[in-house]
């Protein structure tokens, strides 16, 4: 097995990638696409465009802000683009944030690769690649069609006249990654991407090639995400993507399909910045039950009161006649901000409205309402106890939330009035509404910015300056909280664990009692081959047949088996033969060695006189007929003109060999 | 290991479906429903054949709900709740969400006919309480040696074929199915599965019906002259599953046709159980599923509640009533301002309990209908018989048992003759055993196991090469166009004290036991006169060798074509028999000659083989000796 970490994780919005090896298969452990880069180029908006440049005079390679005033490309994973595609036998995805980049593999020529998803996260990817191409589109009308792309204007000429900041985010840190950069896929680069997915249910058993068996199982990170069990006969593996244990949205991390794997990938380590160490001590005094322990509501009263913070930063500055502008699409955290926010208005008997602009809004807000079974506890029991299961649907019914396609859109120009709250997409500040809406609001100091963390906040701010607005930056909770990473791994009970390298300090006290291997993004780490048997499952009718013959000098007892061997759903079979000859045949294989003296006495028993030559290894037949035995080291030659006698004769000589 | 199937209910019969099966020492209860028809003991499954002693909690690994019609789900709190069983239950999410409205809406009716009521409402959500609700597809891991999954089988609103296995053996029980889409639901599906059973219901185990759209289109006729007439249209149906599918129906055709006439639904009960399946569309058909965006499906757009004052309003109008069979309740109520108008009209649905109002009017045309000893109601109005029904025709059942293959089918939910029928055909045509066991009665045959061992990767590797074969032709000594794959899996079995058995490759067992191979081998050197052969090959200068083998190769080859002789360089060679011209006078092989090779143009052959050849040799090795001269002469 080989294992080589392509990028690593950079948090809810960008995680981290993979490429596994396993049994001779490639597997593509998610394909995610760096919006964060997004913000070196020149936000869309008219009034910016104009204040940037004179009509008249050509357009500069930069612009006031020290930005990129063309058509944006986008970077796809660092050292992807150096895999050839038609080798890769199986991409697995984990999230929809996982899903973004992978038009930009399936439209290479030579990719065949089968694709496996949930049928959630397929859909809510969908929607937001649906929503990326609709926000470029805008881009597009607005610059019109270019002489030059983004990509011939990267020269060395022009990248060295760059600031700093630019040229570290389109080369990489070691300068390597323009080569990552692509222009956007189109829509119906994205359909055919879609086709080609294999949707499947939580814990739905799939088999690729008759061997290999994949299984997702939740990850709670949001709607849809997993982590997936691979099956191969020789080796189990279990990949651990960014997961929560109990959110407020999606189904709760499950961890029992991920236990007592051979290796276990971890790949989620989104929450180091804490100041916790672990000690060993802390693993084995832990008496607690393991499921109350780990899926306690910890992480949903934290995230709770993370949201409640920010509807009452909110409530300040509505209050104070502000506008809020939250330009996230965190799907799990926006369906628990809409109830919040709504509640807070009420209860401050506020008459603010809750606008949410994106083009597929509506339509993804109705999807969410008719997925019960991809939803945590507490949402699944209100839809058995007759509730809606989001508040948002009975709100827009009430007329406290409304969705509209775009800001330009006449109904919501009808209805405009501030101070209101905006959701929209999109944190890089770069397209969509929120471009608008920052140029807007950026000078008035009563309205608040809710921004996520994933990006550099001053650099994506810096076309806004100056800004007066309240920033309020959150960190939602992405990942599996460090305190209870060693009780979780020792339940899983792995046989070796795979941790990003940056981790080394955390675990290597672990060490003793876990066997753990450090990896390096873009070194490939291999394992050696498991000498684990494959398990065989022999039909018993076929078993039935045996003839066993217990050795001589020997504790074992051997059986000839012939059979139909097949591979099915990564088991090995063995059953009768369908055209079986029916021929009894003979041991096939013999092993020991020939006594001359006991030779002659086994052949005197059939009547054969023979004659020992002193001092050589050959038995002289005299009678019935003549004939010679040469006994070797490793052979026995029986020259006799006589069929039936030779017959006989062979059957003494085995008789003084074992054989099977 | 065995599988023991003990049929509940639903044997030869129709109602209160249950089976327990054992299967390798799980014991897995399907369904536990009551049935309609029987107010008595006989209404509930006989739980005590399960467990004399009463502790179900161990006698049973789990149970298993296919769909929330009653005569499925009926008796399931009376068995948690009194019977006291605590043990894990598996529904799909529609059957968890749907089967409390169902059991409530039972229990009513039930304290509403004024009987003892067997369980109440806080027994329907405390068993509830203890339901684990599944997915499709979705494997759950009951405990260490079982697992159950689900397929869709489109009979109603989460209705699911379950799949079990224990160890080696796995088995299907169907519930209720429909092998063909309706307006609202898909088609069943399920997997190719090695199965030992398959449980299976016959309702319509002989008939075989034609498209549905005919008799959709009928319906609807019917109802829509009704109301262009000014009638009143009732609709007697059960809150969950046909109600939604006609309303489906009715919304539709009242957008195509422009229609204006209300359409209502009678109580709350409807209207809740409508939100429950916009939720679950996901659960539909494809064509429901994909509204879900603009407009869902069962967001009825022309549907409104009903208010008790509208039942002597003037003019038409269309109305859902509960219960189904008009045995009491509103549509009972509606029934009776009803029925005396010609002007109206009333649909029926497919199948009517004895005893109830529905039954007596399916039964010729009554002009009157008794309701008890002192009312009698004047039927004037039309009857229309609904006569499509979600479950799957002969053709279905045949289909999928077909499509599975398993070693065993047991029928159940259906009528004892039609069963008989259908089972013979079963016998005949797939010729897969088949049962039809009575209600109490056990079926039980063995199951399939396997036997585990390890496989060394030798073994593995050479069953899994490829074993091509190039069978030559002679004349052009081209190889053939055809390739045959002659993979046999040969191995050796073995097995030490205290060792997992083990399969190896024959080559391993040698270094396995720590001793070298030692072949048998035969050997035969003989001499031929071949003087008549020079007159043969009169062309050809036979002294040489390679030509003299050439000879050898014809006459041979004519005798044995079929084996693949093959000319080496300086021999012949069939498998492991091989022969060359031997010019060693001192051969020790050389047993029967003279040991002259020079007199008289004797030539010698050296042979050998291993036993494996040993019958193919003799026969060449004959063949030869007849062609000595000598012997013709």
């Amino acid at each position: 097995m080989k294992f080589t970490n392509l990028s690593q994780n950079k948090g809810y919005n960008l995680p981290s990638c993979h490429m596994v090896n396993l049994s001779g298969f490639h597997i593509l452990l998610d394909c995610p696409l760096d919006l964060s880069s997004l913000t070196i180029f020149s936000p869309i908006s008219t009034i910016l465009h104009e204040q940037t440049f004179d009509s008249s005079s050509s357009k500069k390679i930069l612009d006031n802000y020290n930005l990129i005033p063309f058509e944006p490309y986008y970077k796809t994973i660092e050292r992807g683009h150096l895999w050839n595609v038609s080798l890769i036998d199986v991409v697995l995805i984990s999230s929809p944030m996982g899903m973004l980049g992978l038009p930009f593999l399936t439209r290479t020529k030579g990719f065949s690769a089968k694709i496996y998803a949930t049928e959630a996260t397929t859909r809510v990817s969908e929607f937001m690649m649906k929503d990326l191409i609709t926000m470029h589109m805008e881009y597009k009308q607005l610059y019109g069609h270019e002489e030059n792309n983004f990509l011939q204007l990267m020269n060395w000429k022009n990248l060295e006249a760059f600031p700093f900041k630019l040229k570290e985010i389109i080369l990489g840190k070691d300068g390597t990654e323009l080569g990552s950069w692509m222009p956007l896929y189109s829509a119906v680069d994205m359909k055919e991407c879609l086709q080609k997915v294999e949707t499947l249910k939580y814990s739905e058993e799939v088999c690729y090639n008759g061997s290999l068996i994949i299984k997702a199982f939740s990850s709670g990170l949001e709607i849809g995400a997993c982590n997936w069990s691979l099956k191969s006969p020789k080796r189990n593996i279990s990949y651990i993507s960014s997961s929560i244990f109990s959110s407020g949205v999606s189904m709760e991390f499950d961890f029992h399909g991920l236990i007592g794997s051979d290796v276990l990938i971890y790949s989620d380590f989104t929450s180091t910045k804490t100041n916790y160490s672990i000690n060993s001590e802390n693993v084995n005094n832990q008496e607690l039950n393991d499921d109350d322990f780990l899926l306690n509501s910890d992480e949903r009263l934290e995230e709770m009161e993370k949201l409640n913070f920010i509807c009452s930063c909110s409530m300040d500055s509505l209050k104070a006649g502000g506008s809020v502008l939250i330009p996230i699409g965190r799907l799990g955290i926006i369906l628990q901000l809409l109830e919040l926010l709504s509640m807070h208005i009420d209860s401050f008997d506020l008459k603010v409205p809750i606008f949410i602009i994106s083009s597929i809004a509506e339509e993804l807000l109705a999807y969410t309402c008719i997925l019960p079974e991809w939803l945590c506890n507490y949402r699944q029991d209100k839809m058995y106890s007759g509730k809606s299961v989001f508040g948002h649907e009975e709100l827009i019914k009430e007329k406290k939330i409304h969705i509209f396609p775009t800001i330009n859109s006449r109904e919501l120009l009808m209805m405009w009035q501030e101070p209101c709250i905006v959701v929209c997409p999109h944190w890089s500040l770069r397209l969509g509404p929120v471009v608008h809406l920052l140029h807007r609001w950026h000078g008035d100091p009563n309205s608040l910015l809710v921004l996520e963390e994933g990006i550099d906040t001053d650099f994506a701010l810096s076309p806004f300056k100056p800004i007066a607005m309240k920033v309020l930056e959150c960190s939602f909770l992405s990942g599996i909280r460090l305190e209870k990473v060693p009780q979780l791994l020792k339940m899983l009970q792995p046989k070796q664990i795979l941790l990003p390298d940056y981790t080394k300090p955390l675990f290597e006290p672990l060490n003793k009692s876990l066997s753990c291997l450090f990896y390096t993004e873009a070194e490939t780490i291999r394992l050696p081959n498991s000498n684990k048997l494959s398990e065989l499952h022999i039909a018993t009718n076929l078993a039935s047949q045996l003839t066993f013959s217990k050795l001589k000098n020997n504790e074992l007892t051997m059986s000839r088996l012939t059979g139909d061997l097949y591979v099915e759903h990564g088991k090995h079979y063995l059953v009768e033969e369908k055209r079986s000859t029916g021929l009894e045949i003979g041991p096939l294989v013999h092993w020991g060695r020939v006594d001359l003296g006991s030779l002659l006495v086994g052949l005197e028993k059939i009547g054969v006189k023979g004659l020992m030559e002193y001092g050589s290894n050959v038995v002289n037949v005299v009678e019935p007929v003549k004939g010679l035995i040469e006994v070797k080291e490793t052979s026995v030659v029986i020259s006799i003109g006589d069929e039936s006698l030779a017959s006989r004769i062979s059957d003494v000589v085995y008789g003084l060999l074992n054989g099977v | 290991m065995a599988i023991e199937c003990l049929v509940l209910g639903a044997g030869q019969e129709v109602g209160k479906s249950c089976v327990v099966v054992s299967i390798n020492g799980k014991r897995i209860m399907f369904d536990c429903g009551m049935h309609m028809g029987y107010t008595d003991h006989r209404r509930y499954p006989d739980f005590s054949l399960i467990s004399k002693s009463g502790d179900f909690n161990n006698a049973l690994s789990c149970i298993i709900i296919t769909h929330f019609h009653l005569d499925h789900i009926g008796a399931l709190p009376y068995f948690t709740e009194v019977c006291g069983y605590n043990g894990p239950i598996y529904m799909t999410y529609p059957t968890k969400a749907l089967a409390p409205l169902m059991l409530e809406d039972y229990r009513k009716v039930m304290v509403g006919r004024g009987e003892e009521q067997q369980f109440t409402y806080e027994n329907i959500l405390d068993c509830m309480k203890k339901v684990t609700a599944v997915d499709l597809k979705q494997n759950v891991q009951v405990d260490k040696n079982l697992q159950i999954r689900a397929y869709y089988a489109g009979h109603v609103l989460g209705a699911a074929m379950f799949y079990a296995c224990v160890e080696d053996s796995g088995m299907v029980y169907t519930g209720d199915y429909n092998m063909t889409p309706d307006r609202h639901l898909g088609a069943a599906q399920i997997d190719r599965l090695q199965l030992d059973l398959l449980i299976t219901e016959s309702t319509y185990a002989t008939t075989i019906r034609d498209s549905k759209y005919a008799r959709e289109r009928e319906f609807l006729k019917a109802v829509h002259k009704c109301v262009d007439n000014g009638g009143k249209v009732l609709i007697p149906t059960f809150a969950l599953g046909r109600a939604q599918e006609l309303c489906i129906l009715l919304d539709d055709y009242w957008e195509r046709m422009n229609l204006k006439v209300p359409i209502y639904f009678s109580a709350g009960l409807t209207i809740q159980a409508n939100l429950y399946y916009k939720v679950l569309i996901n659960w539909t058909s494809q064509k429901v599923k994909d509204t879900y965006a603009t407009r869902n499906a069962f967001d009825f757009k022309n549907v409104h509640n009903f208010d008790r004052s509208l039942l002597d309003a003037p003019g038409p109008c269309v109305l859902f009533a509960t219960p189904g069979m008009i045995s009491g309740g509103f549509s009972l109520e509606v029934f009776k301002h009803w029925a005396p108008c010609e002007s109206n009209l009333i649909t029926l649905p497919g199948y009517c309990v004895a005893g109830t109002v529905g039954h007596k009017l399916m039964s010729g045309k009554p002009t009157k209908v008794d309701l008890d000893k002192d009312t009698q109601i004047d039927v004037r109005c039309q009857i229309h018989q609904l006569s499509f029904s979600p479950h799957t025709d002969a053709k279905g059942i045949m289909d999928l048992v077909k499509f599975l293959s398993p070693k065993h089918v047991i029928l159940v939910h259906g009528e004892k003759p039609k069963m008989d029928l259908l089972k013979g055909r079963i016998k005949s045509e797939l010729g897969i055993e088949c049962y039809d066991p009575a209600n109490t009665e056990t079926v039980s045959f063995p199951s399939t196991h396997f036997i585990k061992s390890d496989a060394s990767n030798a073994f593995i590797r050479s069953s899994l090469a490829p074993n091509f074969k190039f069978p030559k032709d002679e004349i052009t000594d081209m190889p053939a166009l055809h390739v045959r794959d002659e993979r046999v899996s040969e191995g050796i079995l073995t097995m030490g004290k205290g060792q997992k058995v083990k399969v190896v490759h024959q080559d391993e067992v040698v270094t396995m036991v720590g001793g070298g191979k030692t072949e048998v081998e035969f050997g035969y050197c003989f001499g031929l006169n071949l003087c008549n052969l020079e007159n043969i090959g009169e062309e050809i200068r036979v002294y040489d060798d390679e030509s003299l083998l050439k000879i050898l190769n014809m006459k041979l080859s004519g005798e044995f074509g079929e084996l693949g002789l093959r000319g080496g360089l300086g021999s012949l060679e069939v498998n492991s028999f091989r022969v060359l011209v031997c010019k060693n006078d001192a051969c020790p092989r050389r047993i029967d000659g003279d040991g002259c090779s020079e007199s008289g143009g004797r030539v010698y052959f050296c042979c050998n083989w291993s036993i494996l050849d040993k019958t193919i040799a003799w026969r060449v090795i004959n063949v030869m000796k007849n062609m000595d001269s000598s012997v013709d002469l």
